[in-house]
């Protein structure tokens, strides 16, 4: 208790000894337990980074293998049970272990940075957030290894999914992972809403908050709001498969289009998860790279409340062929294309801003380019597939295959890659080969239209998705074949990435602070950042901080002999309250392990659920329990 | 360096909206929040559906319902004072409301236990049956972890941890939370005991 009565604050110290000593008490130890262990955000938000690529890696993988098989008609390479396995792999590991969290948690990494704070409102459970992503994903890639990979479609429809069709564990398995990872994403999203609303530095009113944050924020709602629609579902379906509920059993009252609705409402706003991170990634880059502020600050922030509100209104547009009420339909029809404003607000704001710039072309904003092109084309033909009569030809087929990697690989994956060029000097203190960069990106652009483009031509041509082969009197060999090497040449660009980071880790220029002369906060600090990120709490003054002042000045005050963060007001992010922040914990890690096991046990008895209860309970309760350290003094 | 302000006065510990937690706490009613609105949306859905409700089926039994309900709403009033104890950081206050509060939990749990019998249906005799189920299922996890949540809570306050301005948020943040599962629970006690009537 002497402490609290005479804590050492931050201003009694000299800068040296200041950093020395918070870098020690927000560090984690160099060993396996300090890995195990540490709840730094820098840490776990890397980690979720590169478990999202090389689920990447494994979902490329499932898809070139799937492209090696329709490069020629009427191929044996691959039988239609692995091939079914194949694309649901594909979709499921591409939507739910590699794009929504490698988006969501770009953010884990970024957001304590620039809004100049030391760590995430919920330290712990974002350590334990990543662990149960880690053991779903493990799961279902094991499960497939062992031939028990799910089968039924990435979006496992009932009843195929159901008890009648769904063979073996396969959908068990699906539905199970859904639990996992949306447990994940809702702790990151709840996590990151509290930190951006209570832990901006002091003058980061809302007008100053960067876009990359606001986006973050935004999708972290939508997530709170979308996600438990999928959980509900994945659970009902468990329950139809595992103790013999009718939920989705038309012979008892169930119907499977209740399936349909609820994964909709979950699955369409998914696609902005994606999405809107994704732009935040590009108001990121931009006004850098055109070395003014960004154009239509206040029109991009309400684009980006636009898309949220309005990706709720648009699930039913993924069900136009199940015979709907035509009112149904065409209000539909009507919030699709709504979206397609807000989206062209935020494209007209970027190219103004480009317009006006002193543009660098290094590779970050080159991908935004490749972004804009592609991002442009799946938007078209996004109003195309909206209205009802056009989407009735073309569902099921490969227009809308096309469509959908135009708008998530365009939308998502060409931003995230600018994103990668952007800020791995800040995470590793070297920059990226730039002439490496730009290789990267012309292949990436060549092999994505390569392999794409084509299948608006096919899905015209009436090939469906999802069959494992057909027959060369169809005529779409060429264009298939076109599609496969341009796969290849896609996968190509991720090798030289790959590469490029690989090198430069050992031989790249040393970046410094700031490489880029950007102007918000993440760029205010070392790279690597400092484990503590800011040795004083920089204080806000334009949302360019290090634009209008490069040398800002500080908030002092804190105390120097624990963990502690400011907590701000939400609105004007007014100094209001000093918090201790948790240290490092074991117990996340088996809490999850514990919940993991439980989840696993019950794709096979429904007393799994009880008998695992208690051990969840009690390193849920250890992990609470005080442990009387300094962290905990008020 | 130049030091802007200087903030060591503040205080190291608030209650209410002020703090992370209470924030949090705020989002995972959010999202729980809407699991039951969805939950309860698949009901109406299924209801809509369905040439009669209940699906082959007697009317639930409303009174062990009923009562679980009455239970709940009685404690809300030793719910807010147990708020209004712990802001206030008064211990012995607070020991004797966190007592109350456990019984007041504990006792609508076991009552709930004989509900699941007196609604007249199983989850796998029929689509009506599976989401009567999985309603009163979603809201008794939500009972029982509260409950557990309090009875530790109520161990800590007891025990020297206890005294320290962060633990009686904690309980603040818990009797907040303990609103959630009354208010969340009014809805769906009308859809599964009266709607089917009314309807």
């Amino acid at each position: 208790m002497s402490d609290t009565q005479n804590p050492v604050l931050d201003n009694e110290l000299p800068e040296q000894t200041l950093r020395e000593r918070l870098a020690q008490i927000w560090g984690t130890s160099p060993t396996l337990w300090g890995w195990m262990t540490t709840v730094d955000h820098k840490l776990i938000g890397k980690r979720y980074i590169i478990t999202a690529l090389v689920f990447l890696m494994l979902g490329g993988l499932s898809a070139l293998t799937m492209r090696l098989q329709l490069g020629s008609p009427d191929n044996k390479l691959v039988g239609p049970d692995l091939y079914n396995q194949l694309f649901t792999m594909h979709g499921s590991t591409m939507m739910f272990l590699f794009a929504v969290p490698v988006m969501e948690t770009i953010g884990v990494y970024l957001v304590p940075l620039m809004i100049g704070t030391r760590a995430v409102a919920f330290p712990r459970l974002n350590a334990f957030s990543y662990w149960v992503y880690l053991f779903g994903g493990a799961m279902l890639w094991i499960a497939f290894f062992v031939n028990s990979g799910p089968d039924a479609g990435w979006f496992s429809y009932v009843p195929l999914a159901g008890p009648q069709y769904g063979i073996g564990k396969r959908s068990d398995i699906w539905a199970q992972m859904i639990t996992y990872t949306e447990l994940s994403g809702l702790a990151v999203a709840v996590t990151n809403i509290v930190t951006i609303f209570k832990m901006r530095a002091p003058g980061m009113t809302l007008d100053r908050i960067p876009l990359f944050v606001w986006a973050s924020l935004v999708t972290s709602f939508m997530i709170v709001f979308a996600m438990p629609a999928v959980m509900v579902s994945s659970t009902m379906l468990i329950l139809d498969r595992l103790v013999g509920t009718h939920f989705f059993n038309w012979a008892e009252g169930g119907d499977a289009l209740l399936w349909q609705h609820l994964f909709w409402f979950f699955g369409h706003p998914e696609v902005y998860f994606i999405f809107i991170p994704a732009t935040g990634i590009v108001s990121a880059i931009v006004p850098t790279f055109s070395r003014r502020k960004i154009f239509g600050y206040p029109a991009l922030v309400l684009s980006l409340f636009a898309i949220g509100f309005l990706a709720f209104g648009l699930w039913v547009h993924h069900m136009f062929v199940t015979g709907l009420p035509r009112l149904g339909e065409s209000f539909f029809t009507a919030s699709s294309m709504a979206v397609a404003i807000p989206s062209g607000i935020q494209i007209f704001c970027w190219i103004a801003t480009l317009w006006d710039g002193k543009l660098r072309f290094n590779t970050p904003l080159l991908f935004v380019f490749g972004f804009i092109i592609n991002f442009v084309l799946g938007g078209l033909t996004g109003v195309m597939v909206a209205s009802v009569p056009i989407d009735t030809q073309v569902h099921d087929t490969y227009f809308v295959v096309a469509h959908f990697h135009y708008v998530l690989v365009g939308g998502a994956v060409f931003p995230l890659l600018g994103g990668i060029y952007y800020w791995f000097p800040k995470f590793y203190g070297r920059m990226l080969s730039d002439t490496l960069g730009k290789w990267n990106f012309w292949l990436a652009m060549a092999g994505f239209n390569l392999t794409f483009f084509p299948m608006h031509i096919l899905g015209m041509m009436g090939m469906p998705r999802r069959i494992y082969t057909y027959p060369a009197e169809m005529g779409w060999g060429g264009m298939n074949l076109s599609a496969t090497l341009g796969a290849f040449l896609f996968f190509a660009s991720f090798l030289l990435l790959a590469f490029n980071i690989a090198r430069s880790l050992r031989q790249g220029k040393v970046a410094g602070d700031n490489p880029w002369a950007a102007g918000t906060l993440e760029w205010a600090t070392a790279s690597p950042p400092l484990p503590q990120n800011f040795t004083y709490i920089p204080m806000v003054t334009d949302s360019e901080p290090l634009w209008a002042t490069p040398e800002p000045s500080v908030i002092t005050g804190l105390r120097a002999d624990r963990r502690e963060v400011l907590v701000s007001t939400l609105v004007d992010a007014e100094p209001d309250m000093l918090e201790g922040s948790q240290l490092a914990s074991i117990w996340p890690f088996i809490s999850a392990l514990t919940i993991s096991i439980t989840l696993l046990g019950s794709i096979f008895t429904p007393w799994a659920v009880v008998w695992g209860a208690i051990p969840i309970a009690v390193p849920l309760i250890a992990w609470f329990w005080p442990k009387g350290t300094k962290e905990e003094e008020s | 360096m130049k030091a802007a302000r200087d903030v060591s006065g503040l205080p190291r510990c608030g209650f209410g909206p002020r703090t992370l937690t209470w924030w949090g706490t705020l989002a995972f009613m959010a999202l729980e929040g809407t699991g039951f609105l969805l939950a309860a949306g698949s009901y109406l859905y299924l209801m809509t559906l369905a040439p009669k409700w209940p699906l082959n089926a007697p009317q639930p039994g409303h009174w062990l319902g009923t009562i679980v309900t009455v239970l709940l709403l009685l404690s809300v009033p030793l719910n807010k004072l147990l708020d209004k104890w712990a802001r206030a950081q008064a211990m012995p206050k607070v020991r004797i409301g966190l007592i109350g509060m456990s019984l007041f939990g504990i006792a609508p749990l076991i009552v709930r236990g004989f509900e699941f019998a007196a609604i007249n249906v199983r989850w796998d005799s029929n689509a009506y049956g599976s989401v009567v189920w999985f309603l009163l299922g979603l809201h008794t996890t939500h009972l029982l972890t509260d409950v557990a949540d309090t009875l530790v809570l109520t161990v800590l306050m007891f025990k020297p941890e206890g005294q320290n301005g962060r633990r009686f948020s904690d309980v603040s943040d818990n009797a907040f939370y303990w609103d959630f599962v009354v208010l969340s629970w009014l809805p769906i006690y009308f859809i599964l005991y009266w709607l089917p009537r009314i309807a």
